[in-house]
């Protein structure tokens, strides 16, 4: 166990599953209504709804506006320069938006793709770094910023957070209904959901099966990303947990690789999934008059 | 891992980063490389263009060639047909020069041999005389046979 504060294996796992919660102190606490940050498992859970997870936000705004500043800079070049033969970064860029738009456009027939396209872009590049950060080894930026800056608590990988999948996944979910509403307009919309598939007769059945089917979108899209990245998490974090002694450690050491190498495929795949998945419900959205 | 605000955070973080995507990165890359591929097949048919062009010109380049080479064995065989001609006129120039030649050396040959008859004649006719002179032994009247004399020469 490479960090030092504690003394079981539990409270090791323990530590590593709690966010530097930022929040409002519950009434009954000793700070009851202040703001500040929990200084423990417990005081985190207390806190509720009235809190941040800056570890997690914070490394998930600063992955995309890393990737972000470098897309931008390709941006730029390429409208300086149009004609330049494409190299390093902008010829990565110009392929992976490439492969995007294409993959877009098969999924996607409504000809406006002015949004989706770069929505899509966007998820798969951000949860594909947020995914990334798993391959870090767990303790180390925690280690880091335990002794070398003082916090208490670090997580690093923004898809073992929930709130971070199920935020990506509430704002696709709130495009499709956005975009469904614009498309068929409020009546049409509520028609699609009211009238099919039994017709007018079952409406309440109909309604209950097609606000289900609305509303499994974003929970599988969240829950999905969320269920693969922490699990993995785990596992990296448990592990961790071997490294006690000569012949253990060096099992956990093999683990830990193996482990990591088949990781490499999990990350860009769940990223890809998650991308392809945003595409095709905003695509179903869009679908006018489709016949069930 | 409770759900709370971070949520919010994140959905107002995804719709900044889409907006920005949107906004500031897609449009500009997407352009360049629309231009690109404008301005690649621009020279693919420019080229295509090129080569159809160059076909044509060595096509025409053939011909010319294949026209000038017939000019040149047409005025070739002028030419030889010419000198044929002339050495045949200078051959028959010589000739008839020749002939000319022998005939005028011919008359020359004729005009002399009347002259050596006639002088001949002239000095028979004066040896005759002598010769009668001289048998008769006195003088003859040279005047008196003269034109007997002449008679003879001219019968000679």
């Amino acid at each position: 166990m490479a960090s030092g504060f504690e003394t079981t294996t539990e409270d090791y796992i323990a530590h590593h599953l709690v966010n530097a919660t930022f929040g409002r102190f519950p009434d009954g606490h000793e700070r009851g209504g202040e703001w500040g940050f929990a200084s423990s498992g417990t005081e985190a859970e207390a806190m509720g709804f009235m809190a941040i997870h800056v570890d997690t936000l914070g490394w998930s705004i600063g992955l995309a506006a890393f990737f972000m500043f470098f897309f931008r800079r390709v941006a730029v070049s390429a409208a300086e320069n149009p004609a330049a033969i494409p190299t390093g970064l902008r010829n990565l860029v110009e392929s992976l938006i490439d492969i995007i738009d294409g993959l877009v456009r098969s999924v996607f027939k409504h000809p406006d793709l002015s949004y989706v396209a770069p929505m899509a872009l966007t998820i798969f590049v951000w949860v594909f770094f947020m995914n990334l950060m798993d391959l870090v080894p767990v303790d180390l930026i925690p280690y880091i910023a335990q002794y070398g800056l003082g916090i208490e608590y670090m997580k690093i990988v923004p898809s073992t957070d929930p709130n971070i999948t199920m935020g990506l996944a509430l704002s696709v979910f709130s495009l499709i209904i956005f975009f469904s509403i614009r498309q068929k307009g409020l009546g049409g919309f509520l028609a699609e959901i009211s009238f099919h598939p039994f017709g007018k007769w079952l409406l309440p059945f109909n309604l209950a099966l097609e606000v289900v089917g609305l509303l499994a979108k974003p929970v599988s899209l969240g829950l999905r990303l969320f269920g693969n990245l922490f699990s993995a998490e785990m596992i990296f974090i448990l592990i961790a947990t071997m490294y006690t002694g000569l012949v253990i450690g060096l099992l956990g050491g093999f683990l830990q690789f193996a482990w990591a190498v088949f990781h490499i495929l999990v990350v860009p795949l769940q990223a890809f999934i998650f991308m392809v998945l945003s595409v095709v419900y905003l695509a179903q959205a869009f679908d006018e008059g489709e016949a069930h | 891992m409770n759900i709370n605000l971070t949520l919010f955070g994140q959905m107002l973080a995804f719709f900044f980063f889409v907006w920005f995507c949107m906004r500031m990165v897609w449009p500009p890359i997407v352009a360049a490389m629309v231009a690109r591929q404008e301005q690649i097949a621009e020279g693919l048919e420019t080229a295509e263009r090129a080569k159809k062009d160059l076909s044509l010109a060595q096509k025409r380049a053939t011909d010319e060639i294949k026209k000038a080479r017939g000019e040149a064995a047409e005025i070739i065989e002028q030419a030889r047909k010419r000198s044929a001609q002339m050495i045949e006129e200078a051959k028959r120039e010589a000739r008839e020069e020749g002939e000319r030649l022998k005939a005028a050396a011919t008359t020359d040959v004729q005009q002399e041999v009347q002259r050596a008859k006639e002088s001949l004649r002239k000095e028979v006719a004066t040896l005759a005389m002598l010769g009668a002179e001289r048998i008769l032994e006195r003088d003859v009247d040279a005047a008196a046979h003269a034109e007997m004399l002449e008679r003879l020469a001219a019968d000679l």
